[in-house]
């Protein structure tokens, strides 16, 4: 479990991240979502380090990050695994070598055990055949399953992903989002995902964090969106005509179900 | 401006003082040095033999078009030609274009991870990202520059006694007997001292502009620049200061 007490975070005069608290879970994918600007990437690199806050705590199983020395950092950043807009993958590397390079880095054991680990890994995001290739000859898709197999490879307590499904098509779009959800599961860990798909909120999001202007707005599940009454939520996630369609019709499908209704009503 | 070159000055001190922490995987460390051995000495050797050619036969040639009385022999030119590529243009010149090649190539390889997000993949994983990258090019450049400045040191003198019997100015005989004449051990230890200083610039500034870069591919090119122009001055500017110091 990660939780942020109450951090700040500025880049001189402008506040991007004004006072924020929120609560990833284990065991669930937890997505921050807001629109361009509404520092859901900042909140992300200050969660794994990547900036530092100006003020408040980001503990890790109650561990506070943020005011650990650089030494203590490193071995929970040796349990965390990310996955990067771009992929991030080393150019000069094949696949293989990609995911073996955190192995090769921090991993113990014969040569003949980390290939058989990176294979593994390979095999789970459906990558075996194309362990030999270089990031320069494989797809956008590709890349991604390619750091999400790095990105495991160290079985990390918790996962990382920023905007996973940027620059792909839908299909492989909800591949990815399967194949994170899935892990998640298998593995018992924290994932974090800073995403505006609106398909990854609808199909992974068991716990929603929506940021605007730096401030959490609103928190709860995908099925909580369906019958939540924020206007500014409702905006950006049902930002068009079809999709306010596709809301009606799943809100009636919803109501239909006991449970559904007698939490409604109760509200 | 003078702010400026104070934060770009103190930002680079604390870039190297950031690479010296336990490294995560010495045998890791130890394969990337190598990779930048090869990388910065064997991929440099090319340029490198055919500027010290070159620049040895054009010496060569030049001198003796000045050297033009019958009162001096013609020995002393091979003697000019080996204390002025000893001196100056195997370590300067040498470096001058190592500072284009292998800077550019630092350059623009560390700006490029730093764009697309590699430095921070490596950050995250809990690797100084400053001792894996950065320390084991400093190395390289500080073992193999000052070879190829040996190198240089050679073939520049052989290019030398090679152009001068080529075109009838001095044997292969008058030629060697005037690179005995007066020799000094310590040119060669300047000339050496020289590379190492020239080395750690050549290193150590485009990896200062590469590891910060910020933006996408057109800040890379610039910073790739800069760092070839700041290199380059610094090496003149050193060039200068050891003179006067050493000499």
């Amino acid at each position: 479990m990660i939780e942020l007490v109450n951090i700040k975070k500025s880049f001189g005069d402008k506040v991007i991240l004004p006072e924020v608290s929120a609560v990833m879970e284990t065991g669930k994918v937890n997505l921050i979502i807001g629109s361009s600007g509404s520092g859901k990437t900042v909140m992300m690199k200050c969660m794994v380090g990547l900036m530092e806050v100006d003020n408040g705590k980001i503990l890790y199983e109650g561990q506070d990050f943020t005011g650990m020395e650089e030494k203590d950092r490193k071995e929970i950043r040796r349990e965390i695994g990310m996955l990067f807009q771009g992929s991030a993958l080393f150019d000069s590397m094949t696949v293989e070598q990609n995911v073996m390079f955190p192995l090769d880095m921090f991993g113990s054991g014969s040569l003949r055990d980390k290939k058989k680990r990176v294979m593994e890994c390979l095999e789970r995001v459906q990558l075996k055949d194309a362990a030999k290739k270089f990031p320069a000859e494989i797809s956008g898709g590709m890349k991604k399953r390619v750091g999400i197999a790095r990105a495991i490879v160290l079985n990390p307590k918790y996962l990382f992903c920023d905007e996973p499904n940027s620059g792909l098509d839908p299909q492989t779009s909800l591949l990815i989002d399967k194949l994170i959800k899935d892990i998640t599961k298998e593995y018992n860990i924290t994932t974090v995902i800073n995403t505006h798909d609106m398909n990854t909120v609808m199909e992974s999001g068991d716990h929603i964090v929506y940021m605007y202007q730096g401030r959490k707005q609103w928190e709860g599940s995908n099925k909580d969106i369906i019958f939540s009454k924020d206007e500014k939520l409702n905006d950006f996630i049902f930002a068009s005509d079809f999709l306010r369609e596709a809301k009606e019709i799943r809100q009636m499908e919803m109501f239909q179900q006991k449970d559904w209704r007698d939490k409604l009503k109760k509200d | 401006m003078e702010f400026r070159f104070f934060h770009h000055f103190g930002s680079y001190l604390l870039m190297l003082k950031g690479m010296f922490s336990r490294p995560e995987n010495m045998k890791m460390y130890w394969k990337e040095f190598m990779l930048q051995c090869v990388d910065i000495g064997i991929g440099s050797l090319g340029i490198v033999l055919i500027i010290s050619i070159f620049m040895g036969g054009v010496t060569t040639l030049q001198i003796s078009y000045q050297l033009v009385s019958p009162i001096i022999p013609k020995a002393t030119i091979a003697q000019v030609v080996r204390d002025t590529i000893i001196l100056e243009f195997a370590p300067t010149l040498t470096c001058i274009v190592l500072a284009g090649v292998v800077g550019s190539k630092i350059a623009s390889e560390l700006g490029n991870m730093r764009v697309s997000e590699q430095i921070d993949a490596l950050e995250i994983m809990g690797i100084n990202t400053k001792g894996y990258l950065i320390g084991p090019k400093i190395l390289a450049s500080l073992i193999m520059i000052p070879c190829l400045i040996a190198i240089a040191g050679f073939l520049g003198i052989w290019g030398g006694l090679e152009a001068g019997s080529l075109a009838n100015i001095l044997s292969h005989e008058e030629f060697m007997q005037g690179l005995r004449q007066e020799f000094k051990a310590y040119n060669i230890f300047f000339a050496l001292f020289k590379s190492f200083v020239f080395a750690f610039i050549i290193s150590t500034v485009p990896s200062y502009y590469g590891y910060n870069v910020q933006g996408g591919a057109l800040e890379i090119g610039k910073a790739s620049t800069a760092a070839v122009v700041v290199t380059c001055v610094l090496i003149l500017f050193m060039d200068y200061l050891l003179a006067a110091i050493l000499l």
